[in-house]
């Protein structure tokens, strides 16, 4: 099956031609890899939108009073970069790109079990983007409800809120789909040999994720259509004035939204654990302890949304119930720390670009679950629920949580991708000033929520000047790394070294295969016989 | 946890600020010692000091262990979580009870008594119960230093916070959930006086105190702030949701009824209306379904002191 020695005399799904010539033969593609990087090239579009709309709404906090922008356009920017960073960007995420990409070379596939419904998703995405953005440019302005789309509100302002609505009901499709088809793939396409415990971590968290998206998602999508119900026909499912119940729509959008933050979180658990034992050339410590927790995130997941509504005024019951369900979904994300940091001992470390990125995730994660223990007890809830500590939690889990492994993943299977490898030491600075800077950015905003400092404001009082500096220039560091490293991949995609097939040393199938690899993926169907981390 | 003016400034600072000390007590000593274990490993088994992987594949010991230590540290977080936050489901009967209402954007308070303020004004050691009650959409009332916030949901009954206040001062009030264009600007303060100055401050029942010498004007301007109109209609002419006030008297205006664009002068009975009836005729330039009728807020005599503030702005 090792083809190392010949991979660039092959055509790889690069460079093959199909029915399709240009762009068509990308936008048209069923092939699994292309739909990944279609994925890929969109999301790092929005990514750049939704980064530059962050940093323009720290500049404007930099100092109280009027910066650069008034608060009407504030108001819009942190509801268009909510709805950005998680419609568009974290949800598709990993599953959407390195999922469709690694998936079926992971557990030896030649592609998704449906590979036109694969392609589907992919159009359905774009056109839920677009509806999405065209919210900003037609009608009586930019959506200014922040991305929760609560009601009341929702309904009253007279902002063009519908489309951007529509447009995240729209992507609710797309991210079902993609689950449906994963789950399916994964059921029905392993190699022969493949047993479910001898199948990669990555691919596990996707399973999971699956589920969570089938399950899920659908709910969001009558809740967003309830919502474009009462906005256009006046039928009063959350007007307490109509005699609706606005709590009502909490619970159905936070039924979906917070176990959307584990859609989110899992895969790049994944990435993690594939990427540790690569580098620590060591077999994963834990890896049934890492599988049940993965399912186990997944299940208890689904009953801690109330803990986004604490101080709204459900029963006392309701509240510490909910409260020990989110301290009990704590327990397998500390597990799969224990289990990542165990891989490293006694492992031959090789300290590669990748690696950085999944030490450094397993510090940001931390931060950011820690910080939500904080937020998952009754009564320090009660003291920064909707304050910027909250603000800077998420960014933990979000952006250091799913943002690190994400860019874990794409300097791990880089040159798998493009054949080729980038520059490692400016990948290296890259990351040393990323991390700076996001620990700058969001560090103050926990000191400033636990000071008292509420979240979405676009003004605020002398006392909370000092924080909001640190976390403005925070913001700049985080974006000067961010361009480093972008810029580096970018290049390195054309012209960087050419890279071998496994230039990692990896153990896992999609490093038995040419890089990049041939349209098919494998020439024959590997057989397997050893789990997906024996290393000797 | 953290104070600004003074340790306990309520009855739940002491309950909450334990469960911060205990959670992130724990969460600290994990992040660090994690941390420190980690970067121990990545030095102490770099590719150089150590060629060759061992390869250990795990240890059903060790995962219980690492299951087991969690758990029962999670029910302790959740106990004193719990702990801290119990006292708040239960006012005490003798509490002040005190009608609080919010709106885009702004508080206001309601004593027994009938007094009404922007300001919370609260005696010392006395335990005081909001009853809240919302017009329009969501907001939330916080006061980070008593470690209390509770959402005002607009058509909900029963919503209530209470607290004991300890210390003397004068402390932040926020909105805390995301209500529309001001919501940043939707706060006020506490003020915990003596007892005796409580009494004295409470025991003026006129429902709007002039400030002592101030032109008879100055009284439509104190009803307009209580009732929190400035929040969308400004005294200097500037242009905020709603038209200011400057100048208004006695202007030339095109004015949207019922679809219809007709031009009306500024006077008493324009005034009256907007007031009552904000959404019949609005200014063009301006949205409706904004303002929610005062009608059972301000009354006829009120209206005349607020008319003839707004008089008083065209000098």
């Amino acid at each position: 099956m090792t083809r190392e020695g010949n991979q660039h005399d092959e055509i790889s799904y690069l460079r093959v031609q199909g029915r399709y010539r240009g762009i068509f033969a990308w936008i048209f593609s069923t092939d699994h890899k292309r739909i990944g990087l279609l994925y890929l090239y969109s999301i790092m579009t929005f990514f750049l939108v939704g980064a530059t709309l962050g940093l323009l709404m720290k500049l404007e906090l930099i100092a109280p009073g009027k910066t650069v922008m008034e608060a009407q356009t504030y108001n819009g920017f942190f509801t268009f970069h909510g709805v950005i960073m998680i419609f568009l960007i974290i949800i598709p995420g990993l599953p959407a790109t390195f999922g469709n990409f690694l998936l079926p070379i992971m557990i030896g596939a030649k592609d998704v079990a449906f590979p036109r419904l694969n392609l589907l998703s992919w159009w359905i995405y774009v056109f839920g983007a677009l509806l999405a953005l065209s919210s900003q440019f037609m009608g009586d302005g930019p959506p200014d409800t922040g991305w929760t789309f609560y009601a009341p509100y929702s309904f009253k302002t007279t902002t063009n809120m519908l489309p951007a609505v529509m447009g995240a009901f729209v992507l609710g499709f797309s991210s079902i789909l993609t689950g449906l088809n994963f789950i399916v793939t994964i059921h029905r396409m392993r190699a022969p040999g493949m047993t479910w415990l001898k199948m990669p971590l990555f691919p596990w968290t996707l399973y999971g994720t699956g589920w969570i998206q089938l399950l899920a998602t659908p709910v969001v999508g009558i809740t967003l259509l309830m919502v474009a119900a009462e906005r256009i026909l006046n039928i009063g499912f959350f007007d307490p004035s109509m005699g609706g119940d606005p709590i009502l729509y909490q619970h159905l959008f936070w039924i979906y939204s917070h176990p959307a933050v584990y859609i989110m979180i899992l895969p790049a658990m994944g990435a993690i654990s594939e990427i540790i034992p690569t580098f620590a050339r060591k077999s994963i410590f834990g890896y049934r302890a890492i599988v049940l927790s993965t399912l186990a995130i997944a299940f208890v997941g689904y009953f801690v949304w109330g803990h986004h509504m604490f101080t709204s005024g459900m029963s006392g019951t309701a509240l510490y119930t909910f409260s020990i369900l989110t301290f009990f979904v704590a327990i397998p994300s500390a597990i799969k720390v224990f289990n990542w940091v165990s891989t490293m001992h006694a492992g031959s470390i090789h300290a590669e670009p990748p690696f950085y990125w999944a030490a450094s995730f397993i510090f940001v994660f931390m931060i950011g679950g820690l910080t939500g223990l904080v937020l998952g007890s009754l009564a320090t809830n009660v003291h920064v629920h909707d304050t910027q500590f909250v603000v800077a939690h998420f960014h933990y889990v979000m952006f250091g949580g799913v943002g690190f492994a994400f860019m874990a993943a794409i300097h791990y299977w880089f040159p798998k991708i493009y054949g080729r490898m980038y520059d490692k030491g400016m990948a290296k600075t890259g990351w040393l000033i990323f991390f700076i800077g996001f620990n700058t950015l969001y560090l103050p905003m926990f000191y400033l929520g636990i000071r008292g400092m509420p979240r979405r404001y676009f003004d605020y009082l002398e006392e909370f000047h000092g924080p909001n500096i640190i976390s403005t220039i925070g913001a700049v560091v985080l974006i000067a790394g961010l361009f480093m490293i972008l810029s580096n991949l970018i290049v390195s995609a054309r012209k960087g070294e050419k890279a071998s097939g496994n230039p990692w040393k990896g153990n896992t199938l999609e490093w038995k295969i040419p890089s990049p690899p041939p349209p098919e993926n494998f020439e024959e169907t590997p057989v397997i016989t050893r789990g997906p981390y024996d290393f000797n | 946890m953290y104070s600004s003016t003074g340790i306990d400034a309520s009855n739940f600072v002491s309950g909450v600020d334990t469960a911060f000390m205990v959670i992130l007590g724990i969460a600290f000593f994990f992040l660090i010692s994690i941390t420190a274990t980690m970067i121990y490993f990545i030095i102490r088994y770099n590719k150089k000091r150590n060629p060759i992987a061992k390869q250990i594949k795990g240890s059903t010991k060790l995962e219980i262990i690492w299951t087991i230590i969690p758990t029962i540290l999670v029910m302790v977080m959740f106990y004193f979580g719990w702990a801290g936050w119990r006292p708040m489901q239960n006012p005490p009967e003798n509490a002040l009870e005190i009608e609080t209402t919010a709106r885009m954007w702004s508080f206001n308070f309601k004593y027994p008594n009938g007094r009404i303020t922007d300001t919370l004004y609260v005696p010392q050691d006395q335990p005081v119960k909001l009853n809240l009650f919302s017009l329009d959409v969501i907001h939330s009332l916080y006061i980070p230093a008593f470690r209390v916030k509770q959402d005002m949901v607009p058509g909900k009954e029963n919503q209530f916070m209470w607290f004991t206040p300890r210390s003397l001062g004068d402390y932040d009030l926020f909105c805390a959930e995301y209500c529309g264009l001001q919501h940043s600007y939707m706060y006020s303060g506490v003020r915990v006086l003596p007892r005796e100055e409580f009494d004295k401050w409470y025991s003026d029942t006129s429902r709007v105190v002039s400030t002592a010498g101030a032109a008879p004007e100055m009284k439509g301007l104190q009803i307009l702030r209580i009732n929190g109109c400035n929040a969308c209609h400004s005294t200097d002419g500037s242009k905020l949701l709603g038209p200011s006030y400057r100048g208004s008297f006695g202007a030339t205006r095109i004015v949207e009824t019922d679809g219809e664009k007709r031009e009306i002068i500024v006077d008493e009975e324009y005034i009256r209306r907007s007031i009552y009836e904000p959404n019949s005729d609005i200014v063009e330039g301006y949205s409706s379904g904004l303002m929610l009728s005062y009608k059972d807020l301000i009354s006829e005599e009120e209206i005349e002191d607020i008319i003839l503030y707004i008089k008083s702005l065209n000098d």
